[in-house]
């Protein structure tokens, strides 16, 4: 069924002044999808993300989001970017940034309203942020601020989350909220999350690729050493760690 | 009748630096957040040669300064979004390029410039009354797009990605709000000049930047130590007889750095109390 498709890419290709960032990558994600995609830096991990989100228009290929053209379905997707991205001494506070996640269904020149303010409220007792919501936004810790953006992703009711690098700057406790999270937020929408870190991707992440320009999909979170080994072109151990809820990977 | 003269020139010195106290505080605020101070310099900068154009053509050096920051503005956002020309080299060029320009236009006018120095420099005791009513009406602009992309400039200005990603036209805004950087700096051009200009559009929101993390209240307190310094300024050039424009801006300057040695020592005494 296509409908259920809600990111669909075919035969597609990016390439940077020649040099291939995405080699003919072929990807699927159903509605309830927990993808985690991980690979090397500089693997394209960042420029997949922009293809679906519709920031980069790939120079072959097709990308659909939800049956529309991605720049279409922006709308319906939300986007936590990388941790570092911004000024951590910028003047806003939580409940600000949340709101800026409703960017999409405001529209130019109409200011926030109280319906805004309210879903924004909503959004952050979601994500267990309510009681920070004047604080400004670098005072939190990592992990805060990493709740603080998903609640602003989460704002305008997405149907796709995506994740970039989420767990970068997040100490392992936290790391277990933040899944247990997006556990609870998996039933309600798709989420992809890519990740250098191999042993960020735990237990709740229902399907794993590897991506190094070519993406080695197969549907499941079984992975092969010999798929880390082509991905990461060397020999990659697989560690499991002990404190946090886990699936050792399966031994070949 | 020196008291009347007295009245009038004062009265408009106050007005001018009231005028220009509010432009500076409310886009310094988004020059100081979006970090584009030295791209700010560069364009009043460039309004030189607008400056020199006036002078050449007979027509008001404000006017041809306005005309020069609002061309440099969008050269200058065209250039770093389209090109792969670094922003830093785009800064530097378009800073020499319009100095450059204004010096050859001076030159090639007949007899000598007069009032140059007030533009460089400034000179808020001469501001004329037509210049009063200009700096106002750019004032009222600049309010009134503030207020209306008001949500847009906070996201433009906080993370620009996010804003292409929730399908804003960052581009357009972004140019926007470089063409609002221009017309302040034609508005603080008779204040402190348009060397000093950078500084007026920095200091004031960067000292506001101390006691607030509300961007509004940031702008509301960047107006008011705006008016502070040139007040200030004014003053104590009246007392000991010095440049009006360089004097606000040491005054400015002067305040910024000793709260920023305050919050320091007090930041240091703290750890070392802690420990």
């Amino acid at each position: 069924m296509a409908s259920t498709d809600v990111v669909r890419l075919e035969n597609v290709w990016v390439s940077y002044n020649g040099t291939p960032a995405l080699e003919d990558i072929n990807l699927r994600v159903d509605e309830h999808d927990f993808l985690g995609i991980i690979g090397p830096n500089g693997g394209g991990k960042s420029t997949l993300l922009k293809v679906v989100l519709g920031l980069i228009r790939p120079q072959r290929g097709t990308v659909t989001v939800l049956g529309n053209p991605p720049a279409r379905s922006r709308s319906s997707i939300g986007y936590v970017p990388q941790y570092s991205n911004y000024d951590h001494n910028f003047p806003v506070s939580v409940i600000e940034v949340v709101m800026m996640g409703r960017y999409g269904k405001r529209g130019i020149l109409k200011p926030y309203d109280k319906s805004d303010r309210e879903a924004a409220e909503k959004s952050l007792s979601r994500v267990g942020m309510l009681s920070q919501a004047s604080t400004q936004i670098g005072q939190l810790s990592g992990g805060q601020q990493q709740r603080a953006f998903i609640a602003r992703a989460l704002v305008s009711e997405p149907q796709l989350l995506l994740l970039d690098e989420p767990t970068a700057s997040v100490d392992s406790a936290t790391q277990t909220n933040f899944y247990e999270l997006l556990e609870d937020l998996k039933k309600g929408m798709a989420i992809i999350m890519v990740s250098h870190d191999i042993g960020a991707i735990s237990v709740f992440v229902d399907k794993i690729a590897c991506l190094n320009v070519q993406l080695f999909y197969h549907g499941s979170k079984e992975i092969t050493p010999e798929i880390l080994e082509s991905t990461y072109k060397c020999p990659v151990q697989l560690i499991a760690h002990g404190e946090v809820p886990h699936r050792v990977l399966r031994e070949h | 009748m020196f008291e009347a003269f007295q009245f009038e020139f004062m009265r408009n010195a106050m007005l001018a630096g009231l005028l220009a106290s509010v432009a500076c505080g409310i886009v310094g605020v988004y020059v100081v957040v979006k970090k584009i101070v030295s791209m700010s310099g560069s364009i009043a900068h460039a309004s030189f040669g607008g400056i020199g154009l006036g002078y050449l053509l007979n027509f008001s050096p404000v006017l041809g300064a306005m005309i020069f920051s609002l061309l440099s503005a969008l050269t200058m956002g065209l250039v770093t979004r389209r090109t792969r020309l670094p922003e830093d080299t785009a800064i530097g060029i378009l800073w020499a390029l319009g100095m450059a320009l204004g010096v050859i236009f001076i030159g090639l006018s007949a007899g000598y410039a007069p009032d140059l120095m007030s533009y460089l420099f400034g000179n808020i005791l001469t501001v004329p009354s037509n210049d009063l009513y200009l700096m106002a009406a750019l004032d009222l602009i600049i309010l009134a797009l503030t207020a209306a992309f008001y949500k847009e400039f906070l996201l433009l200005s906080f993370d620009e990605e996010f804003g292409t990603v929730v399908g804003m036209p960052v581009n357009v805004l972004y140019l926007l709000l470089l063409c609002m950087v221009a017309l302040t700096v034609v508005v603080l051009i008779r204040v402190v000049g348009m060397i000093l200009v950078i500084a007026m559009l920095a200091f004031p929101a960067a000292l506001a930047r101390q006691f607030t993390h509300d961007i509004k209240k940031m702008m509301m307190l960047a107006v008011v130590f705006g008016m502070f310094f040139t007040f200030g300024g004014l003053w104590i050039s009246y007392l000991i007889n010095l440049a009006s424009g360089a004097t606000i801006i040491l005054l400015s300057g002067l305040t910024l750095l000793s709260t920023y040695i305050v919050v320091g020592l007090r930041n240091s005494l703290k750890v070392r109390f802690t420990r």
